[in-house]
Parts: structure tokens; C-alpha cells; sequence
């Protein structure tokens, strides 16, 4: 029976044979607290009864109630949680029941890290045949909050401890066909791609993966992550960066169709200082984008100019980008195995 | 501009226990040893720390230690070591830490270190690098890191930097403002920042800065007050603050001020609470705003209290 179900209709515990012999133990404050806190009547004594049980180690069904209506009262409070733990070892608890109860109490609480924690720990008892609960439970939340901070941490946790891998890589897609903007399932990509026993790795998926990042931003260029996404494809191997035409060639769309081309620029950039060689229509795409058509000068320092303008709440950003070009163009060849080489 | 209501917030720190039986209130009784924290230290960025009356405060917190030497967020309250910094913490704001057994409560910091490096937050085993971040400012403060394995607790916060120069709660998890804090404090505080790719790491964060001049924690979320210190502390301790501009997010923090009733919220027009009060008060010292205590943004205590610490008697 769920003795909370309304709080009018909620039996004072004071009122439950099952507790008679429990004598509650107040909360102690201290004089003048510098934090001081004030209680409903129905929480003050839930939290009296718990700590008569909790002072008394009482690890029985009764406790385990009590800790039942603490925490719906007050799912934050970690305590409690622990205390759980402990009477479901002893209970030698039902431990799929337990994840029924963690479900209950998500709703509205989400953000809580005890709930999670609990649900990892439940999860760990059950070991793999926990893994495709977790997943579409992480789901659920994520299909009501995409980009879920503990929901994606305790389903990377789930993926690595219990497995599931299998639909993975297509369960971002899916998130990223509903919002190309969310940077979570965009960080959940790579963790698929770089991590996944079923794929190649990294390696093996970068031609594919490169190809949709460009279709992503060429739909939405101002969008930070499937940039982002673009440069850690290449981590470590900047020179296949400079060298694929395909990200070259998305940054002159972008630049050419003068919209939302600040990110582009960005890349662009990031190139030029790796020693690319511009082509004749990525120098003009360029110098149409400046007031001051800048002909022939350094594209680096055009580029840094422009971006001055355009991006100003972080034109300091951008000057140290124009003024650090020359040293981190030569540091960048050099980095990569270039020197020598004159640009 | 608008200017920073000081008198309002010390009052509405002060007086915070008028919220009767507000939900919020309840909530936060398990919590109680972190807003201690977060209201003591806004009062000395306020210059009011002198209001409030030290021995009862100190005497309330040590009853929230345990045997283990662990603290917890309240009286009866299991130890953590989220609690267990907030303690030191205030300590060192009342110049009394000396009133711990130091060794006892680095024992039990140390012990929560696992093999990989990591740490858990308490015996029940949740690793998260904002407990790396916690359990090193913590044996800084109390001068004992040599009781941990630095360099593998170092290893452990560089194995969760991402492709983007951000860092996570575990290894590939996405670069989050909060969570880029606790790994950038951890390593500034145990002279690791080498391992930080300062000018990739610092253009992330500057880009956290939206149109209305706050900062968001990652890409394409709202901006938050919480974020002017996260973010904000973070630039500062790699050494590239100049890249945000300064005058939008002081605009953009005042302008989450509740002027009538005192305290700061999460958004303009929000409801306020003691932790956006924290983070807003500190926010606008780490952008000099004029008459507010500077803080040290690694131990988020004001820099008297570091100096006191590190350089005093």
C-alpha cells in the first residue's frame, strides 16, 4: 500500500501499529543556524522516525518503508539513499523491484545525483541482463531532455560495464535528426565510434563520419559542434585535415554563400596556419567577406580581421589569433612533421 | 549599468530562514554544510563575513564529523567528501583550521582514492572528477597532497579531456563548464596545467559567452550565473579571461539580481537562492567589480584566506 499517496490521505506514523515502539529522534540544528531551515509537519516526523531507525541500525522491511517515504519526500537526501542500500543488502532485496522504485521517483527529480548513483549501484547487482533496461531507460529521460548531463554519464557507464553497444551509433542519429544542435549526442557519437568493440574504430569510420558532419553543417553552419566534431575526427592527424578536400570545400560554400560563416572562417584558419594552400576561389570567397578588400594581403590576417568584426564579443580572441599567426603557423608545421618544407 | 545591491543580498543571506516551509528550504537540510559555504563566502566577498557568529557556526559543523574523520552535509548525516571541503572551507574563512585533526581528516580523504587515480565521493563508490577536484583542494588546503598519489590522480583527470580541450565526469564524458572547473582547479593546484591545452581549452570557453553576454556551461544551452564562475574562473586560471568580454557578463550577472528582496538567480526575472548568490557575488570579483574582496578561483575562498594559508605566520 502506498501510504503517500495523497498527503490528506497520508496515516501519521504516529499512527502506525508497525511503529509503535520506534521512538522518533528530532533533528538537532544547533542554536541560530547561519543556514537555518524550516519544516513541513509531515516531513519533520518522517525524518524523526528515520533517524530512530537509522541511530538503531534497524536493517528490517519497516525500514526500508521508511526509507521508501523519505525519499519521496526529499529524494536529495544522500543519507537516506545509503541507509537503503544497506536494509536492500541485508533484505537480500528484489533487485529488478528496486529499479521499479528508482523509475517512481526519476519523474520530477532528475537531476539528482543520489538517484543515479542508486541506480547505478542497482544496475551493477544485476550485472548484463540489466543492460537493456538501462539503456531504454536512459532513453525515456533523454527523449524528454536530450542532452541530460546523468543520463548520458550512467549510459556511457551502461554501454562500457554491461554492453548494448549494437544500436548505439544509430540511436545518435536519431537524436541528431531530431536536434542537429544537440552537442551531447554529438559527444555520444564519438564516444560510439572511438569506443564501440563493433566498429573499427576511429580509423575505419572517418571517411563515413566526415561525410555526414559536412551534410550537418552545411544545414546548419553556425552550429559549434559537428565543427568541433570535424576537428576530433582528425585528432592527432592534422595533416589529413588540410589535405581533405571535403572540409575545404564546405568552408568555400559557406563562405561563398556570405551567411553564417563565422565558424567557417574559424576552420578556415585553423587550416591556414597547418600550411593550406588556398585555392584562387577560397582567397576571393574570402576577401568578399572584408570591407576593406584586402587584396593580396596575408589571408590569415584578412580572415582574423574579418572575424574581429563579425564575432566582436571575442575580438581579443581573434587579435591573439591574428598576432600569433606567423609563430603558429611555423610551430604547426613543425608539430606536424613539416619543417623544412617553406610554405 | 546597474550596480551590485550589496546591503540586499547580505540581508537576504541573513535572513533566508524566513522562507517558512518552503520546499527549497526542506530540501536543502542534507546540504546544509555546502550553504554554509556558499552564504559565509559571500558575506566576506561583501565585506560582512563579521556579522554572523563564528564559534556557533564552527561548533554546529564539527558535530557534522564523523570517526571516520569525514564530514557530513548535516548533523547525523553520512560523511562525503563534498561536505568535507565545504568544512574546510569554512574553516579556513574563520582563520580555524586548526580546530581539526588534520591528519584524521586527510586519512580519510586519501582513502577514498581508487587504484586508476580516481575518487570516489564517499564508501559507496561514485567517481566523478568533481570529487578529484574536491579531495585535492581539500589536502591543499590542509597541506597533506603528499597522502594521495598526485600523479595518478593527475593522470586519472587528463584521461577525461576531451577532443575538445573540455573535460568530463569520467572518460568521454561531454565537456561541461562545471565538471572543466573541478579538472583545471585539481591540476592548477598540483602545478599540472601543462596537461591543458590552454588556447584550445580557452577558446571553448569563451565561446560559452551568448549574445545576451552570459555564459552557457556547453553549446547551444541557456547561460546561468553558476557559469560566470565555472566558466569564468577557469579562463582565469589558464590565463585567458580577456577572451570573453568582461563588461556583458557584469551586465548580464547584475541583471539577475533581485534589487527589492535581495539574492541572485540562475536568469534574469528568476527566482532567487543562495547558490546563484554565491556564484554571481564571485563571478563579479574575478571581474573586479568595484568593492567586493578578491577570490582565488582554484580554492574559491577570497585571496586573504588562500594567503593566510599558504604565506601567513
Amino acid at each position: 500500500m502506498d501510504v503517500l499517496q495523497k498527503s490528506s490521505e497520508r496515516i501519521p506514523l504516529s499512527q502506525r501499529p508497525e511503529y509503535a515502539d520506534v521512538k522518533p529522534v528530532p533533528q538537532d540544528d544547533g542554536p541560530n543556524p547561519i543556514v537555518p531551515i524550516s519544516y513541513t509537519d509531515e516531513f519533520r516526523e518522517t525524518m524523526d522516525y528515520f533517524r530512530a531507525i537509522y541511530v538503531a541500525d534497524e536493517q528490517s522491511h519497516r525500514a526500508l518503508q521508511l526509507t521508501t517515504e523519505a525519499i519521496k519526500l526529499n529524494p536529495g537526501n544522500y543519507t537516506v539513499w545509503q541507509f537503503r542500500r544497506l536494509v536492500l543488502e541485508a533484505l537480500n532485496a528484489d533487485m529488478n523491484k528496486e529499479l521499479d522504485f528508482s523509475d517512481g521517483i526519476v519523474e520530477g527529480n532528475s537531476k539528482n545525483y543520489q538517484i543515479w548513483h542508486h541506480r547505478r549501484w542497482v544496475a551493477e547487482n544485476l550485472g548484463t541482463d540489466a543492460s537493456t533496461r538501462e539503456l531504454e531507460f536512459t532513453k525515456k529521460i533523454l527523449s524528454k531532455d536530450a542532452k541530460h548531463y546523468h543520463a548520458w554519464s550512467h549510459r556511457q557507464w551502461v554501454l562500457q560495464a554491461l554492453g548494448g553497444w549494437k544500436d548505439e551509433l544509430a540511436y545518435c542519429e536519431l537524436l541528431l535528426k531530431d536536434d542537429i544542435f544537440n552537442n551531447s549526442a554529438w559527444n555520444q557519437r564519438y564516444f560510439v565510434v572511438t569506443r564501440s568493440p563493433l566498429l573499427g574504430g576511429l580509423g575505419a569510420m572517418r571517411e563515413s563520419e566526415v561525410t555526414c558532419t559536412v551534410n550537418a553543417i552545411m544545414e546548419h553552419p553556425e552550429n559549434e559542434s559537428p565543427w568541433r566534431y570535424l576537428r576530433g575526427l582528425y585528432r592527432n592527424d592534422t595533416q589529413a585535415l588540410v589535405k581533405d578536400p571535403q572540409v575545404a570545400s564546405v568552408c568555400l560554400k559557406i563562405l561563398t554563400a556570405k551567411n553564417n560563416y563565422v565558424h567557417a572562417l574559424s576552420m578556415l584558419l585553423d587550416l591556414l596556419c597547418h600550411g593550406f594552400q588556398p585555392s584562387l576561389e577560397i582567397r576571393n570567397a574570402v576577401y568578399g567577406l572584408s570591407d576593406s578588400g584586402a587584396q593580396g594581403s596575408d589571408l590569415v590576417k584578412v580572415v582574423c580581421s574579418i572575424l574581429e568584426l563579425v564575432d566582436p564579443m571575442r575580438a581579443n580572441y581573434w587579435k591573439w589569433r591574428r598576432n600569433m599567426a606567423p609563430a603558429q603557423a611555423a610551430q604547426c608545421l613543425k608539430d606536424d612533421g613539416l619543417t623544412g618544407l617553406s610554405l | 549599468m546597474g550596480e551590485l545591491a550589496v546591503e540586499k543580498h547580505v540581508k537576504f543571506i541573513l535572513t533566508i530562514e524566513k522562507e517558512k516551509d518552503s520546499f527549497e528550504s526542506v530540501v536543502m537540510e542534507h546540504i546544509r554544510l555546502n550553504g554554509a559555504y556558499w552564504a559565509l563566502t559571500t558575506l566576506d566577498i561583501l565585506g560582512k563575513l563579521n556579522t554572523v557568529d563564528q564559534d556557533e557556526v564552527v561548533s554546529w559543523m564539527m558535530q557534522c564529523q564523523h570517526e571516520s574523520g569525514g564530514f557530513g552535509g548535516n548533523i547525523g548525516h553520512d560523511p562525503h567528501l563534498l561536505y568535507t571541503l565545504s568544512a574546510i572551507q569554512v574553516l579556513a574563512l574563520f582563520d580555524k583550521i586548526d580546530a581539526l585533526d588534520i591528519d584524521k581528516v586527510s586519512n580519510y580523504i586519501a582513502g577514498l582514492q581508487n587504484n586508476d587515480g580516481s575518487f570516489s565521493g564517499d564508501m559507496w563508490g561514485e567517481i566523478d572528477t568533481r570529487f578529484s577536484c574536491v579531495a585535492i583542494l581539500s589536502l591543499a588546503l590542509l597541506k597533506r597532497l603528499d597522502k594521495i598519489n598526485v600523479e595518478k590522480a593527475v593522470n586519472y583527470i587528463v584521461s577525461c579531456k576531451n577532443l575538445d580541450g573540455g573535460f568530463g565526469c569520467t572518460p568521454g564524458a561531454e565537456s561541461h563548464a562545471g565538471q572543466i572547473f573541478c579538472c583545471v582547479a585539481a591540476l592548477a593546484v598540483t602545478g599540472s596545467l601543462h596537461h591543458v591545452d590552454k588556447d584550445l581549452l580557452g577558446w571553448w570557453l569563451c565561446e560559452r559567452q551568448v549574445k545576451s553576454g552570459g555564459l552557457n556551461g556547453r553549446p547551444e544551452k541557456l547561460p546561468d550565473v553558476c557559469y560566470s564562475w565555472w566558466v569564468l574562473s577557469s579562463l582565469i586560471m589558464i590565463d585567458r579571461v580577456h577572451w570573453i568580454d568582461k563588461e556583458k557578463l557584469i551586465k548580464f550577472i547584475l541583471d539577475c539580481q533581485d534589487k527589492e528582496n535581495g539574492g541572485i538567480s540562475d536568469q534574469p526575472e528568476d527566482a532567487v537562492d543562495v547558490f546563484h548568490t554565491y556564484f554571481g557575488v564571485a563571478g563579479l570579483s574575478l571581474l573586479e567589480y568595484p568593492g567586493l574582496k578578491a577570490i582565488d578561483p582554484a580554492y574559491a575562498l577570497p585571496v586573504d584566506v588562500v594567503n593566510r594559508i599558504f604565506f601567513g605566520r
